[in-house]
């Protein structure tokens, strides 16, 4: 990657000159830093694919697309996979919509607008593995939170009871886990399309106003489409974080029981306690699913248009 | 749109609110209604985001033999939880949580700023591509490579702490190196050159003219990679579960608190408490800025 950056040979050697090496001062020490911890270990994670590898660390020596035909033949990564794209698809798509209800809220003039926009951001600042912890807490069987104001409203008739052991049973578990995922995506969605909100100039509507339009086919016809870049931003950034969430799942149900609330992500963390070759191959999917989706994501903004 | 409306109506004609006549009066009350009704609902949304942390803080003061209790609340609040986490030792993880996540932020200040501040004011060749790199990366996240970080990093052989500083610089960088930027590429060269003019010297401009112009940019720059850096968990836990305690960081002991058959709540909370105030009381600072710099390029 850095190739770019060093300096050429030049058609004529003698006119090198030792200027040409400034950007490097300036811009090297960058390049080295993603070089080593962002390129490096994805050269690492490939060759480890392609390796036997002991469950304490040692390469036994190679070992072809083994890892991957294992991976494959595994009983439980078609659901894996199955699931992830639920994961992805639901959480990102429901962030969305409710991120563009409460944008509007948001963005309407009230007394304490200030205050309410800060609490929205609290999930996004703490840890998302403490907020997780906090609903495990809450749907704890015996007396969580959760449970116990479903009792009081009359929706939950016994503690202690496969009814209330909420992540004890997978599709239960995997529900309000996307719930917590909603919940913690939300804050950061909500203020992207508020910066969008913003940056629709007040003149655009008046003209509309003219027409008399209503207030929800003023809201389709401009608002949705000046929002349309801020979506885009919005969700490809949400995708690349469910798709990557790991301690959602990994504190509520540590992906069990068995895997059957896994994603690929969890499930590439399991597999490497025992299985590197694999977990390494598992990792090479994750990322060439990542590398799409951030070609799509360049392909969609325009970042050339700020760098230019 | 009634607003804008009647803000044009009231400038033209100013009258006061007793002569208005009475369908435009109702309108007003109207008006005055619904906002009230919003800010109704908006507390309520408030709330509902707020709700899981104060319950975070009931269950860390709540006395250990209220634990199975079925009252939301507890009878009392106990802080005897924090001093008995304090007294096993969580100073050590709160200090290398600060040590991890300082150490990150420092890393980034100084690689960071000079790439930004020359990638904004020099065309040089390879530019568009170190860009393009840089945007790049800030789509990526260790999750989708972990296997790989773990395996360069156990052959580096670092203590933890460093290795952690590294990764956590490594792939927050990409977000500080957009945000400074665009920061600094809306600073005119003018003002430097004009400072030169006075017999500053290239480094004395930047330093007394650009760089306090950008601080907005460097804050949430800063404070971005320490909230993000001390709430890691997934490399962190990777590589330091088999590490002295003291050496891991506050998510991994938070973590440890959960046992093969129970979990811990009390003490556990009351850690997720003091590792939780501080960054949202750091994010709140710049909220309003770290949008803007997580979708450049695409929002402006």
């Amino acid at each position: 990657m850095s190739v770019d950056i060093a300096p050429r040979l030049p058609a004529r050697p003698f006119r090198w000159r030792l200027s040409r090496l400034t950007p490097l001062i300036w811009v090297g020490p960058a390049v080295v830093l993603i070089g080593v911890v962002v390129i490096l270990p994805v050269i690492v994670m490939i060759q480890s694919s392609l390796q036997k590898i002991s469950p304490d660390g040692f390469v036994l020596g190679d070992a072809g697309f083994n890892n991957f035909t294992k991976l494959f033949a595994e009983p439980a990564f078609v659901g894996v996979l199955l699931r992830t794209a639920i994961w992805t698809i639901g959480v990102v798509v429901v962030t969305m919509v409710i991120s563009l209800a409460l944008a509007q809220l948001f963005n309407a003039r009230f007394p304490g607008r200030r205050f309410a926009r800060w609490a929205l951001i609290v999930p996004w600042a703490a840890s998302v593995m403490m907020t997780a912890l906090i609903f495990r807490w809450a749907l704890d069987s015996n007396n969580g939170a959760i449970n116990v104001v479903l009792n009081r409203l009359g929706l939950l008739d016994a503690f202690n009871s496969n009814e209330s052991a909420w992540l004890g049973n997978p599709p239960a578990a995997f529900g309000w886990m996307m719930l917590v995922a909603i919940f913690v995506s939300l804050p950061f969605s909500t203020y992207a399309i508020l910066s969008g909100l913003q940056s629709i100039p007040e003149e655009i509507y008046e003209a509309a106003d003219l027409d008399g339009a209503t207030k929800w086919s003023r809201y389709r016809a401009i608002t949705l489409p000046l929002l349309r870049p801020a979506i885009i931003v919005a969700v490809l950034i949400n995708v690349i974080n469910v798709f990557n969430s790991f301690p959602i799942i990994w504190e509520m149900t540590r992906g069990g029981p068995a895997y059957a609330t896994s994603t690929t992500t969890t499930f590439m963390f399991t597999l490497k306690q025992s299985f590197i070759g694999e977990s390494a191959a598992m990792s090479v999917i994750n990322f060439a699913i990542v590398i799409i989706i951030v070609v799509i994501y360049l392909r969609s903004t325009r970042w050339k248009d700020q760098v230019d | 749109m009634t607003s804008l409306m009647e803000k044009k109506a009231a400038a033209v004609n100013p009258l006061p609110e007793k002569a208005l006549a009475p369908p435009r009066r109702r309108r007003a009350q109207t008006r005055r209604y619904r906002t009230i009704i919003l800010a109704i609902i908006a507390y309520a949304v408030a709330l509902i985001f707020l709700v899981p942390y104060i319950e975070m803080a009931i269950v860390a003061v709540r006395p250990a033999n209220e634990l199975l209790s079925r009252n939301l609340l507890p009878s009392h609040a106990d802080f005897s939880n924090f001093v008995t986490i304090w007294s096993s030792g969580f100073g050590g993880n709160l200090a290398t949580s600060l040590e991890v996540a300082g150490g990150a932020t420092i890393l980034v200040l100084l690689v960071a700023l000079p790439a930004a501040y020359y990638t904004a004011r020099q065309r040089f060749r390879g530019r568009t591509a170190f860009l393009l790199l840089v945007l790049a990366t800030q789509m990526f996240q260790p999750a989708a490579m972990l296997v790989g970080i773990q395996r360069e990093f156990l052959n580096f052989n670092l203590p933890p702490t460093i290795s952690l500083i590294l990764i956590n610089a490594g792939f927050n960088m990409a977000f500080a190196i957009w945000i400074l930027n665009a920061f600094f590429s809306s600073i005119p060269v003018e003002l430097e050159e004009a400072a030169m003019v006075d017999g500053a010297s290239r480094i004395g401009a930047v330093m007394r003219i650009t760089l306090p112009l950008a601080l907005p940019g460097v804050v949430t720059a800063l404070i971005f990679t320490f909230i993000t850096a001390w709430n890691e968990f997934l490399v962190a836990l990777t590589l330091t579960l088999g590490a002295p305690s003291g050496q891991q960081p506050l998510t991994v002991t938070i973590n440890n608190y959960i046992g093969q058959y129970s979990i811990d709540w009390g003490h556990l909370f009351a850690g997720a408490l003091i590792a939780t105030v501080p960054v949202i009381i750091l994010f709140a600072f710049i909220e309003g800025r770290v949008v803007s710099g997580l979708t450049a390029g695409a929002i402006k």
